[in-house]
């Protein structure tokens, strides 16, 4: 049971996300996820003001199935094959945590994400709800822009050997090592 | 249209995602900081499979579960798009540590605050919708 309770190795992970890929390519449909805001945003019917958003969602449900699966997916993982010795970080990384006033995980009780940021105390905080929204609004805006996201680029893409794929992933690791290294500092 | 195939794959990426903690904002921030190698193995794990797994699907001619042929979509090209694109997503990526798929499993698990970040991506991608004319691609 620990080695389904305890942290995925990598490579069992990596190679069950490469076979989820195949398997739609196998159901003849493609892998990515931010799709499925677009069918969302279409599903309002704003596609009668917004060209982008008319199309046809309807053809996109099967990707919605995937979104309530994995929804289903999370709430079984994390509820019933969690254990305390998830997210073990790098000792260096949890004191750059605790300097920010990010608390690290918590090596007896686990922890997925940090209270400083995620916690319920959230809806409260406008500094909060403005980072969330901000950092949602950014991978929406993006990832629609560049035409799809680390599933579609990182993962479809790149294993297609796409070009635009390469530069879009490229472009995220720079957007992300900027935020990283640079501003997240700042706004914490 | 048979949708049970679909909610399964999703469960398993569901689970996947949660237990190689791909969804937590931790591992993002260890990656960007370079003291892991853990989501840099994931995501080049998958990568390798996939590549193997495409190639065998072209060199052999594999039909779809439906009996067509398997055909793969290459992306457009363009620069502006994937640069500039890939730059706005990666600061939001960093930021909340979440990229699309996590922020569907993180609600899905009961991290209620991920609904601010949902609300966010659906406000991101109709702002894309709205000014898609007026960007360079």
């Amino acid at each position: 049971m620990n080695l389904i309770t305890h942290t995925w190795h990598w490579a069992v992970s990596g190679f069950l996300i490469g076979l989820i890929m195949l398997a739609l390519t196998y159901f003849g449909k493609t892998f990515g996820m931010s799709s499925n805001l677009r069918s969302l945003c279409a599903m309002t019917g704003i596609g009668k003001r917004f060209s982008f958003f008319d199309w046809d969602w309807k053809s996109q449900r099967w990707n919605l199935a995937v979104v309530v699966g994995a929804m289903l997916g999370g709430y079984v993982a994390v509820h019933f094959l969690s254990d305390p010795t998830n997210v073990s970080l790098n000792f260096k990384t949890i004191h750059q945590l605790t300097a920010m006033g990010i608390e690290p995980p918590n090596p007896k009780t686990g922890k997925i994400l940090p209270n400083a940021i995620f916690g319920n105390q959230a809806f409260q905080s406008p500094k909060l709800i403005f980072i969330l929204i901000s950092g949602g609004v950014l991978i929406g805006f993006g990832s629609r822009y560049a035409g799809g996201c680390t599933s579609g680029h990182a993962i479809s893409g790149l294993s297609n050997l796409q070009i635009p794929s390469l530069k879009a992933v490229i472009g995220f690791f720079v957007g992300g090592l900027l935020m990283a290294h640079f501003l997240l500092p700042l706004i914490f | 249209m048979n949708l049970l195939k679909y909610l399964l794959v999703g469960f398993v990426f569901g689970i996947v995602l949660t237990k190689s903690e791909a969804i937590s904002w931790y591992r993002i921030y260890e990656m960007f900081q370079f003291q892991s190698f853990h989501m840099y193995g994931i995501i080049m794990t998958a990568i390798a499979t996939g590549l193997i797994g495409i190639q065998i699907i072209k060199r052999k001619n594999i039909k779809d579960l439906d009996g067509n042929p398997i055909y793969i979509a290459d992306k457009e090209d363009g620069n502006v798009r994937y640069w500039l694109g890939g730059l706005l997503f990666g600061l939001g990526w960093a930021l909340v540590g979440a990229c699309p798929g996590p922020i569907f499993i993180l609600l899905g698990a009961g991290f209620m605050s991920a609904a601010l970040l949902l609300f966010g991506a659906l406000l991101g991608t109709f702002l894309y919708g709205v000014l898609k004319d007026k960007l360079p691609h």
